[in-house]
């Protein structure tokens, strides 16, 4: 089997690839950032004029609120009510499978092919 | 003629004696366990407790402890497999051997955006200990953080550029205080007095014990791993230890006992001080836990005593953490991977000066740009993704090259259970990050897809294709 040479690569070129990588890595974090779409946006309820047992805080939670600082019901209000909302639909659970299952297949297949070219040259030079 | 034999117990190539594969064996178990805990330790410090606000403070436990049993599967695996890949690069050059280069340059990029993310995480920390500091110190409640977040990243990057041998042993000594603080801060809650400042059952009752019921313990396996996130990087020492076979295994299976101590102590002290909302809150609230419960207690010597321990925990980590992502990057461009430049060393200080330079813009923009859950999430999926790759690994591992046919210097047992176990648990992991970090899941995968595709269609033609096997194993079963 013929040794395969590879082409060598210009210092542009090799620039332009870096850059490429760059910006899909930041893009993966912020474009969902600027979007607006990244999760872990915990929601607040309403309410007005809360007080420590309308927020299900007993006299133990009380004062270690006041310890950290949160002298009154209102200041620690959004952080005590703010939960995530677990609720998610089949088709989205669907599309994560997809999507994480397709990945490691897509990968596999096609590391398994560049495998096959190593091991062909690596032995059969021997 | 090569002057190795796999299957000799003198010329081995993973044994001192062994033979040709390159860099000086000084480095033994208890040099594999620090190199491991002081990466990880961090953990316990800071960013676990996301795991409180995604289910509460048992759910945390129960994350903490399917973690412990994940890693534990992850370090099994690991230690066969590196044990018998004694080359440095760990998980990448071992992808490059058993799966396929496409592999190997994904778990390249994992290694890469796992340690980077985690040292922006460090910085972030750092620069919120420091206004904390401030504000305690001088009443300065508006303190910019950014200029201490880069200054820290870039003395860093500085040192490793340096050479960071000088700073190993400060490392391992500023590793060690980082825990007996925790170990200091346990003891002077006094559990067993009945004048404990610990509060467990009043702060963990009615609808604080599981407030998102079950669903929310499966949530916080997301931040579970936070715990041991990084252990795996005792690999990379691998061609430096004086015996894979004995120092890799004790090494790093001694360092998740040590961090599944430390995690326990952990969220047993902070459970205790803190209402679990706060806790939970790692951007608002409690962003160094260990920290805000020693303020709790009110006695300046825990106050000083925790921060200084938060501070030596982000600093031994975030070094670690440069060190390991610009190699990982170095390795890639020295196969050409990436582009080449990246795989020059420095002439003077003999360290991969380009990757270490080029990491530090991009740790910069997550740590000035984002919050910190969104940087943890990011490196917790780079390392998930990481784990998923393992049982493959050795699957095929095994599949190619059976026991008798290379010679290993540890053999994990009850195989392959753990490798189902492990695939189990990071699918169970894949849904907990679903819940609530949806998005940032399907953004990373699909980053990965992209990379991938980019990898095999224009990147591999760069890269010479039998020069990528270095190892001196026979031809793979079924090739």
């Amino acid at each position: 089997m013929a040794r395969y040479t590879p082409p060598p690569q210009s210092k542009i070129g090799q620039m332009i690839d870096v850059i490429v990588l760059l910006i899909l890595s930041i893009g993966a974090l912020y474009i969902p950032l600027w979007l607006g779409l990244a999760g872990s946006a915990k929601t607040p309820l309403t309410a007005d004029n809360p007080t420590w047992e309308s927020l299900g805080q007993n006299p133990t939670m009380v004062e270690r609120w006041n310890q950290l600082g949160f002298a009154d019901p209102a200041s620690a209000h959004d952080m005590i009510t703010a939960r995530f909302d677990y609720s998610f639909t089949w088709g989205a659970m669907a599309l994560m499978v997809v999507v994480i299952a397709g990945y490691f297949a897509l990968m596999l297949r096609l590391s398994e092919k560049e495998y096959r070219e190593v091991i062909d040259e690596k032995f059969e030079r021997r | 003629m090569a002057d190795f034999d796999i299957t000799s117990p003198t010329m081995d190539g993973i044994a001192s004696h062994g033979t040709k594969v390159g860099l000086a064996r000084v480095l033994g178990p208890a040099h594999v366990w620090a190199l491991g805990v002081g990466i990880v330790l961090v953990g316990e410090y800071m960013g676990w407790n996301f795991a409180v606000g995604k289910g509460g403070a048992y759910a945390a436990l129960i994350a903490c402890w399917f973690a412990g049993i994940l890693y534990s599967c992850v370090a099994m695996i690991d230690s066969e497999v590196t044990s018998t890949v004694a080359a440095a690069g760990g998980q990448y050059t071992q992808a490059k051997h058993i799966v396929g280069p496409l592999m190997a340059f994904n778990v390249g990029l994992y290694l890469v955006f796992a340690y980077t993310m985690l040292e922006a995480g460090n910085a972030i920390t750092l620069g919120y200990l420091i206004s904390e500091a401030a504000r305690m110190t001088a009443g300065v409640t508006d303190l910019d953080q950014r200029p201490f977040i880069i200054l820290s990243i870039m003395f860093l990057a500085w040192l490793n550029f340096r050479g960071v041998l000088a700073t190993l042993t400060f490392n391992l000594v500023i590793t060690a205080f980082a825990f007996c603080a925790i170990l200091v801060l346990f003891f002077a809650s006094a559990p067993w007095s009945a004048d404990s400042p610990l509060a467990h059952a009043e702060l963990m009752s009615g609808q604080a014990a599981l407030p998102y019921g079950w669903i929310g313990v499966l949530a916080a396996m997301h931040f579970g791993l936070w715990f041991y996130l990084g252990i795996e990087g005792t690999t990379q020492a691998a061609e430096e230890v004086r015996s894979p076979a004995r120092s890799l295994p004790f090494g790093t299976l001694a360092g998740i006992m040590t961090l599944l101590i430390a995690a326990t102590l952990t969220w047993y002290i902070c459970v205790g001080f803190l209402p679990w909302e706060y806790l939970g809150d790692g951007v608002n609230g409690a962003v160094a836990p260990l920290f805000s419960a020693a303020q709790m207690t009110g006695s300046n010597f825990l106050i000083i005593v925790l921060g200084v321990g938060t501070l030596f925990a982000t600093l031994a980590s975030a070094n670690g953490c440069i060190n390991d992502a610009s190699r990982a990057w170095f390795s890639m461009g020295r196969d050409h991977y990436l582009p080449q430049w990246f795989g020059a060393v420095h002439p003077k200080y003999r360290t991969p000066y380009r990757s270490i330079i080029f990491l530090v813009p991009i740790a910069l923009i997550f740590a000035l740009g984002a919050p910190l859950d969104q940087v943890i999430t990011f490196s917790i999926l780079s390392g998930l993704l990481g784990y998923t790759f393992m049982p493959i690994n050795i699957i095929l591992f095994r599949r190619k090259w059976p026991l008798d046919t290379i010679k290993r210097g540890y053999v994990h047992p009850f195989h392959p259970i753990p490798a189902i176990v492990l695939l189990a648990l990071c699918s169970l992991t894949y849904f907990a990050v679903f819940l609530g970090y949806g998005t940032q899941l399907i953004a990373m995968v699909s980053f990965y897809i992209v990379v991938s595709l980019w990898f095999h269609f224009w990147r591999y033609r760069f890269v010479k294709r039998a020069d990528q096997f270095t190892m001196p194993w026979p031809k793979p079963k079924g090739y």
